[in-house]
């Protein structure tokens, strides 16, 4: 169970694709849902949104960034390797319905959530603009596979490398500024959430991001992953992960993502160091 | 075994040393001598109408499990033991005796009563470190399917007295470890998780198959879980779902619910980081909220993760403290400090939104509320502040609505949780019962494990003949 059955390295080996067998989860499983993974019996439970599933096949797809101790450790399974632990699928999907002209942000490895969800979107009889955003085009990711599942492909570089020379937000800024747009889906680092939150708040566009807060069983036993929306506590795993980007306290998210800073550089430089 | 009832005193439990044991995770009491056992065993009375078996949610021959002490025959008193109670060794280290079988000890009227949970924990430590591995013997295979949805106390009881009576059982567990509250909960420090195991692997030897990492309600619904061929479901799924207080500040790094604390610490082993890769925070000045054996069991985690000082908060008496009698004297024991009839109104963070320290306010007792306690009333202008940088939640669990979501058609409080007969754990489904604290709200281990049993009589018979 869990076996990994393919594996791809993305964005110059920063961001690693794991397709793994769980053919429970992949009959179950909607866009937006996630699941945890444990390596090894010592590992952390960590919380990772299904970027795809292939129910035929008995299989769902995630796509990671290496950042610490528990990621490089994903990374250094290979096929034919086990996870320890896979449960899910966890949160409640996307609502998904024909609401008419949608705009899709993705940063990061937020495109791979990012992607499920644009499909359905696209199928579900929308009109689907998605812009995409890397610091350089070398790290981008799925650029072909959102360009399948959107009508309008926008790519930004923060070095211009690529693209539009620049962040998302401003071309959503041109967007929204030149035609009506009925829904924006944002999903990425926690700063383009944000300003891209703010930005169609001004404009009065429902927006939706996904979160990403630390969890531990991920089905609200714990109370790890509770944020604050709208001036009320919810936890992400039960109660989304996915919310209205215009009531989400990023600020108090970004702080609450950062609590275990120190000891996960402690791990990351053991691990290193066992390994060596 | 009565002449010399009144000149032999209640047996003390040998214990680790206070000032050791609020630094490491080992046992706290280290458990009877077969000669302390004996002689403890000598004190009771062996009543024709036992009062403690009365007093005991699963009805253990308690008379008759002590006797086998007394004549030294230890594998005859853990055979008496597994007659009503899967999970001795459990209940002997957490049930809240004073509250049950000892508080009706007859000998207990102008003496100490009988060291029932201590003599109960003896047989099944006698029995486990002999190792020879012997359990009860099942029935003749039934053919019937039945499924447990959570592996903790009821769980567990349902699955081995169905076992006995020689049905097939499948355990669904959603951590990779069976024993719920048990393993994620009850920190190492009381029970031991190599117990847990043993029980656990006890149940598998009599046949019993284990799915971990398995969320009945995500992956699996109950309804697939009966075309898929079983016959019956049990939920005993506990309550799981953390309260908080709803206080401004509750979010700041450095605040956690008991379940997480106790979950990061005891399940994914926190306290061996960074061997294990799960961290916990080890605060210098910790405050616990709550009173009950959760609290106990925060309060005391954080001593053994080298805090330099421990408050439990609470704001009623001491009288009204919910914990175990002696889940709050190992806290004193331990220099852990109550402070009494006080209630926290807000929290404060620094830049980095991490906890630097609460505000409380002083309470004195009013007139008796619902519950029969006197309820606390703030003191008007009491206000003051306790510095500290960890702050555990203990105030208790709401229903886990993830399970019940998915089954619409299983009736439920307007709190969440499941209906069920209160006899039979039967719920409003045909062929689903439930027990334990998914029924009841937080409760203890062995009212869960009473529950379970009631509930596997009925499965038995609706298995057997039908609903």
């Amino acid at each position: 169970m869990a076996k990994i059955t393919a594996r791809e390295e993305m964005a110059q080996g920063t961001i690693i694709l794991n397709e793994i067998e769980a053919p429970r989860i992949s009959r179950k499983a909607k866009p937006g849902q996630f699941v945890i993974l444990q390596a090894d019996e010592k590992g952390e439970r960590v919380p990772l949104t299904m970027a795809d599933t292939n129910p035929e096949k008995g299989t769902i797809t995630i796509i990671y960034m290496v950042v610490g101790k528990s990621t490089a450790r994903f990374r250094d399974l290979n096929v034919g390797d086990e996870y320890f632990a896979l449960i899910g699928p966890l949160g409640k999907p996307t609502h998904i319905e024909k609401v008419g002209k949608v705009v899709c942000v993705g940063g990061g490895t937020g495109i791979a959530v990012l992607h499920p969800i644009t499909r359905a979107l696209k199928d579900a009889g929308n009109e689907v603009t998605t812009i995409l955003g890397s610091r350089t085009y070398d790290l981008l990711i799925m650029e072909e596979k959102m360009r399948a599942a959107s009508h309008t492909l926008h790519i930004c570089t923060d070095d211009g490398s690529h693209g539009h020379h620049g962040f998302v937000t401003n071309v959503l800024k041109d967007i929204l500024e030149k035609e009506k747009i009925d829904l924006v889906v944002a999903i990425g680092p926690i700063p383009m959430m944000k300003f891209c939150s703010l930005i169609t708040k001004e404009k009065n566009v429902p927006t939706f991001v996904s979160l990403n807060p630390i969890m531990v069983d991920g089905t609200g036993m714990c109370g790890c992953c509770r944020v604050s929306v709208g001036g009320t506590t919810k936890f992400a795993c039960v109660d989304g992960p996915e919310f209205d980007g215009h009531k989400v306290d990023f600020d108090e998210l970004a702080k609450r993502l950062a609590s275990y800073l120190e000891d996960e550089k402690k791990s990351l430089e053991a691990y290193k160091k066992s390994n060596a | 075994m009565a002449e010399n009832k009144e000149k032999v005193p209640r047996v003390k439990m040998p214990e680790q040393d206070p000032d050791v044991r609020r630094r490491n995770f080992e046992e706290v009491p280290l458990g009877l001598t077969p000669e302390m056992a004996i002689k403890e065993a000598s004190r009771c009375l062996q009543c024709k109408k036992p009062a403690c078996v009365e007093g005991c949610p699963v009805s253990v021959d308690i008379p008759g499990f002590i006797s086998k002490i007394f004549s030294n025959d230890f594998s005859g008193a853990i055979s008496k033991l597994w007659e009503r109670n899967a999970l001795p060794a459990v209940c002997g280290r957490v049930c809240p005796q004073e509250a049950q079988c000892e508080g009706r000890c007859i000998v207990g009227k102008k003496d100490a009563p009988v060291a029932i949970g201590y003599l109960e924990r003896f047989a099944a430590d006698y029995e486990r470190k002999k190792g020879t591995g012997e359990v009860p013997a099942v029935a003749a295979k039934t053919g019937k399917k039945v499924a447990v949805i959570g592996s903790g106390p009821s769980g567990l009881t349902v699955a081995g007295d169905l076992l006995l009576k020689g049905h097939e059982v499948t355990i669904f567990e959603a951590f990779h470890k069976a024993g719920g509250v048990l393993v994620y909960g009850i920190p190492e420090f009381r029970l031991p998780k190599e117990i847990v195991a043993s029980e656990v692997a006890a149940l598998e030897k009599m046949g019993a198959k284990i799915e971990t990492n398995f969320v009945v309600g995500a992956s699996v619904t109950i309804d697939e879980l009966f075309a898929e061929g079983y016959d019956a479901v049990y939920i005993g799924v506990g309550a799981g779902l953390p309260r908080f207080m709803n206080l401004p500040g509750e979010n700041l790094i450095g605040i956690y619910s008991a379940n997480e604390y106790l979950t990061r610490t005891n399940l994914m082993k926190g306290y061996l980081f960074p061997e294990y890769d799960t961290p916990i925070a080890r605060g210098k000045n910790v405050v616990v909220l709550g009173a009950g054996n959760v609290a106990m069991d925060s309060a005391r985690t954080a001593m053994r993760l080298g805090a330099e000082s421990v408050k439990v908060v609470y704001r009623r008496s001491r009288e009204e403290m919910p914990a175990r009698t002696e889940e709050l004297h190992h806290a004193e024991e331990e220099k852990i400090e109550f402070v009494l009839l006080t209630n926290p109104t807000q929290f404060f963070g620094d830049a980095n939104g991490r906890l630097t320290g609460m505000e409380c306010l002083k309470m004195e007792l009013g007139e008796p509320d619902a519950s029969g306690r006197r309820r606390p009333v703030p003191v008007e202008g009491s206000e003051f502040r306790i510095d500290c940088d960890l702050v555990v939640v203990s105030v208790g669990s709401n229903a886990n609505p993830l399970l019940t979501n998915s089954t619409p058609d299983i009736a439920l409080t307007r709190w969440g949780n499941i209906i069920g007969d209160p006899v039979t754990g039967k719920t409003s489904k045909r062929g689903v019962w439930a027990g334990g604290d998914i029924v009841t709200g937080a409760a203890t281990v062995i009212l869960a494990m009473g529950a379970g049993r009631a509930a596997a009589n009925s499965m038995h018979d609706y298995l057997t003949l039908g609903w």
